[in-house]
């Protein structure tokens, strides 16, 4: 083991590192992850089996060395699909987080900045966010809106932005909070009057001083943010009620599949294991990112 | 207490009227008549028509839209299912005791699960069983409920063939051998949502406990000299209840979510698939009620939480 | 046994003969971190006899409340762990009890009263529930005599309506009605030994001295024997018969409470003394540091040989060679000083 004394001249980063390295499963997950995202990006320039390729003469066929991930009841290749449509979930996935932080810094921000009436408002609509029973709100303004988006930017473009869109709006309130709970830890601190009383602009102030130490709270609530977003699109798209039939998106195979579930449960549990695995991963990263980075809480 | 109760009340009443704004503008904003179809359908009379244009009040401006709106439902006046032409008040009642009863027998496993393997886990910080535990917990909330769900047909329904994979509403059978048809119908359902909670109650109870175990009062009872199981239940446990009840408040929404899948994978016949099928039948009237009703049990099921709330913590009913 | 015969009880003169109430001989306690073991508490050795008051004073992390904490084993175990040493009470040990028969010595046999009176309570419990637990635990009484006690041992600390308060929660007392209540509760089952850790740091200035007072008061009519521990040599000049000073984990001087202030023999305790403020001004660990020079060492790598030799203005070579012993300077006065003739 290190000398207490050389470890002190790694800074605040090479701790963190330190402290996430001990979450062994934080680092296998990261590891897995990483594949996972190579995989569906990089995958399909090497198995070039386009998705929709109809052939009956494998229909429903298990894995073998030409399909190693089986057959759909058209005769799809799953692996290709597979991919396909990891590249969708992880796109979802990510777009939606930055909705979410994006809206959650500006409401946490201006809340934190405020205080007084504006930011009871503000907590108000947080708590009453956090009490919507999101599902069925998702299912409906899908339902209310999906019609005329895709009249004008197309059906995939649509529906990828109203999913994205909504599920962000739904989940910004954690990162909100946080922001907040930061502004209203750090405003009275020493180096923020130390800096205020420099005469540094309010601007500056949130942006240099205030923003980057709840840097470490938000990069934690955005990671569990990409696994929410991913398990919201899955369950839509396995409810019918997500991207078009033609796009195979993982919850949308496994909608596909769950017919067939007697004669080729190798087409549900392929997307499926896609989906816990990143799922899986993301959080398990999101929890040694907390041990790294925000090491006072324990949830 | 009453005090407390009626001021807890009182703040459900405008996130009832918060969320009844948002589904009221997400209706507005929507583009198009929503009611479009009634006009080219011939399948539905003139005057239900006409009746639900003006319970709606389509043409007014936009706040009294919302008024009458507010209005008609608080008084019950739900309007008729395009396509049952059946009041909607009345088949939500038929299928609110099924999504009702599958979610609070879920949530008594989850309780069942995640109480004692929380509360062991985190009086023996990583030791095997947290650390298995915990693991376990993580793999649980990452799976998701329609993947669980298809695994325990796969399993039990179409390998062992043990457990029927639809749920019945009408079986034929009396007395003992109902209930036991009941139940194993159920099983499967209760089990995909209450295991999804219990994986994610783990935690909080974990996280709960292990924050009061190092708290200064725990070692005052230590000094008591009472016995360590004791200290556990009394000392630990029951002060580590006070956040859980708030955290699984948090949760209730994600029950909801989970109960809908729950419902459509094994045609349950709750309101979670009846709201699935009339979105898929474009039953507006019926999808705006049940995502309504769902709203109204998140609330109430938050109050039920500030009740259990007050009545775990005394320093709140003095605030 | 009730309250009022409790009351009666005279302190027993302290024993010429037969073991002492408390004897911790060598006592080492560390404590695994990332970085390796902590020597928290590294040999110390301290007695108290019936019926007197003992204090045990030095700065925060010298190791005190640790060594208080571990005589009735309510230090975790692990991090903690009891290395080396004994402690014997009445002349039995206790490091090698169970954890069955160490619950059978709590609150019975020794009380102990917390620093910290806003947590040291069970926020969703009535301070006459959690009396009454210590109460039914030890003596089995029914739970309405449990409850009774709990008014009586109210009153005893002098809490004004003792019948009403019982049934109050602790967040409707102040904090210094919470520590009457904790004397209380420490009270209850009549122990032989009252360990009170730092019970008035957290306390505002003129609630400390009735705290201490009340504490004076029960020994005197209860009969036990004190041992307190604190940073403050106001208290110990108020309270104490013996005074124990304790430096990086380990006893640096110990002499009766006179002796102590009119020659004190180790160069930290003359720090010590140097450091009270004025006696009618809270003392605050801010100016008591500013007093000493320098830190205090680490206890992972403490230093080979006197380990206040870096902070010591008498230091000399032969201080960091070896560790100097706690030796017998003048009668019934020991110092950790191989200078303590010349210096004090």
């Amino acid at each position: 083991m290190a000398a207490p004394a050389a470890r002190k001249r790694v800074g605040p980063w090479g701790e963190a590192w330190r402290r996430f390295r001990k979450h062994r499963l934080a680092v296998v997950s990261a590891v897995v992850l990483a594949v996972l995202i190579l995989g569906v990006l990089v995958g399909p320039l090497f198995w070039t089996l386009p998705i929709d390729e109809i052939d009956f003469s494998a229909r429903l066929a298990g894995p073998s060395w030409a399909h190693p991930l089986g057959n759909d009841d058209l005769g799809q290749d799953l692996l290709a699909r597979i991919m396909y449509g990891g590249r969708i979930s992880l796109a979802v996935g990510f777009a939606a987080m930055a909705v979410a932080v994006t809206v959650g810094v500006a409401v946490g921000a201006i809340a934190g900045m405020a205080g007084g009436k504006l930011d009871a408002v503000l907590m108000w609509v947080t708590d009453l966010f956090l009490s919507l029973p999101q599902l069925p709100l998702l299912l409906l303004i899908i339902y209310l809106f999906r019609d005329s988006l895709k009249e004008v930017v197309g059906p995939e473009v649509g529906v990828f932005i109203l999913i994205v869109t909504i599920i962000g709006l739904f989940n910004w309130m954690q990162v909100a909070r946080l922001v907040r709970a930061q502004f209203f830890s750090l405003r009275e601190k020493e180096f923020v009057e130390a800096a205020r009383a420099l005469g540094a602009s309010r601007w500056r102030l949130v942006t240099r001083h205030i923003l980057p130490n709840a840097l470490g709270p938000v990069i934690v609530a955005a990671t569990i943010d990409i696994a929410a977003a991913i398990i919201a699109e899955s369950t839509l798209s396995f409810l019918g009620l997500g991207f078009p039939p033609d796009i195979p998106t993982w919850g949308r195979l496994l909608f596909d599949a769950k017919d067939n579930l007697d004669f080729a449960p190798h087409w549900a549990i392929f997307p499926g294991l896609a989906i816990f695995l990143t799922v899986v991963s993301i959080n398990f990263l999101g929890d040694g990112l907390r041990d790294a980075l925000d090491p006072r809480r324990v949830i | 207490m009453t005090q407390y109760l009626l001021r807890r009340v009182l703040i459900a009443i405008p996130s009832l009227l918060g969320i009844s704004v948002i589904l009221f503008t997400v209706l507005a904003l929507a583009p198009g008549d929503p009611f479009e179809e009634l006009a080219t359908n011939p399948a539905i009379p003139p005057e239900v028509r006409q009746n639900l244009r003006a319970s709606l009040g389509l043409d007014d401006p936009i706040y009294l839209r919302y008024f009458a709106w507010l209005g008609s439902m608080l008084q019950g006046d739900w309007g008729y299912s395009f396509i049952s032409r059946i009041p909607v008040d009345d088949l939500i009642l038929q299928r609110l005791p099924t999504t009702v009863a599958v979610i609070g027998a879920s949530q008594v496993l989850a309780l069942c699960i995640a109480l004692p393997v929380g509360v062991m886990a985190a009086t023996r910080p990583y030791s095997l069983f947290d650390q298995v535990a915990n693991t376990l917990a993580f793999v649980g909330f990452s799976l998701p409920t329609f993947f669980t769900g298809l695994l325990l047909i796969l399993l039990f329904s179409i390998h062992l063939d043990w457990l029927p994979f639809v749920y019945s509403t009408k079986i034929d059978a009396t007395g003992l051998a109902w209930w036991w048809a009941q139940l194993k119908q159920s099983i499967m359902p209760i089990a995909v949502l209450g295991l999804f909670q219990g994986a994610a109650w783990t935690r909080f109870v974990r996280s709960a406990v292990l924050d009061v175990v190092r708290l200064d009062h725990v070692t005052t009872a230590r000094a008591k000299g009472l016995p360590e199981s004791r200290v556990t239940l009394r000392h630990v446990v029951r002060n580590a209840m006070i956040p859980v009840v708030t955290l699984v408040a948090l949760q209730m929404p994600a029950v909801f979510g989970g109960a809908i899948v729950t419902e459509q994978i094994f045609r349950v016949p709750g309101i979670g698939s009846l709201l699935i099928t009339s979105i898929l039948s474009n039953d507006t009237p019926v999808i705006m009620a049940v995502t309504f009703v769902f709203a109204a049990l998140v609330i109430f099921f938050n109050l039920v939480a500030d009740i259990l709330y007050g009545w775990l913590d005394p320093r709140i009913s003095y605030r | 046994m009730s309250a009022a015969t409790m009351a009666a009880a005279a302190p027993p003169p302290a024993a010429a003969a037969g073991p002492r109430l408390l004897e911790i001989a060598g006592l080492k306690v560390h404590f695994r971190t990332d970085d390796g073991w902590v020597r928290a508490v590294d040999g110390v050795d301290i007695g108290v006899d019936r019926g007197e008051t003992l204090c045990v004073v030095g700065e925060s992390g010298c190791g005190k409340t640790v060594t208080a904490m571990t005589i009735l084993k309510l230090i975790a175990m692990p991090p903690g762990k009891i290395v080396a040493g004994s402690i014997l009470w009445q002349g039995r040990d206790l490091v090698p009890l169970g954890p069955d028969q160490m619950r059978a010595i709590r609150a019975k046999e020794i009380g102990f009263v917390f620093q910290e009176p806003m947590t040291s309570l069970n926020p969703v419990y009535t301070v006459g529930e959690q009396i009454a637990e210590a109460v039914r635990q030890h003596e089995g009484l029914s739970r309405r005599a449990a409850r009774d006690r709990a008014a009586e041992m109210l009153r005893l600390v002098n809490i004004p309506n003792p019948q009403r308060r019982v049934d109050d929660y602790p967040h409707q007392f102040s904090g210094g009605m919470r520590q009457r209540v904790m004397i209380a509760m420490a009270l209850s089952c009549n122990p032989k030994l009252l360990i009170a850790d730092e019970p008035t740091t957290a306390l505002d200035v003129t609630i400390q001295a009735q705290i201490l007072d009340l504490m004076q008061e029960m020994k005197e009519r209860l009969g036990m024997a004190v041992l307190l521990i604190t940073h403050a040599m106001g208290v110990v000049a108020e309270t104490a018969q013996r005074v124990v000073v304790m430096y990086a984990g380990q006893v640096v001087e110990e002499a009766p409470v006179e002796a102590l202030f009119g020659r004190p023999m180790h160069p930290y305790t003359q720090g010590l003394i140097r450091s009270i403020p004025r006696l009618d001004l809270a003392a605050t660990e801010h100016r008591r540091l500013e007093a000493i020079p320098g830190t205090v060492p680490s206890l992972l790598n403490p230093p080979a040989g006197c380990r206040f030799a870096a902070r010591c203005r008498h230091a000399i070579p032969a201080c960091s060679a070896a560790p100097p012993p706690l030796r017998e300077v003048t009668p019934g006065h020991l110092a950790a000083c191989i200078r303590a003739e010349e210096i004090s």
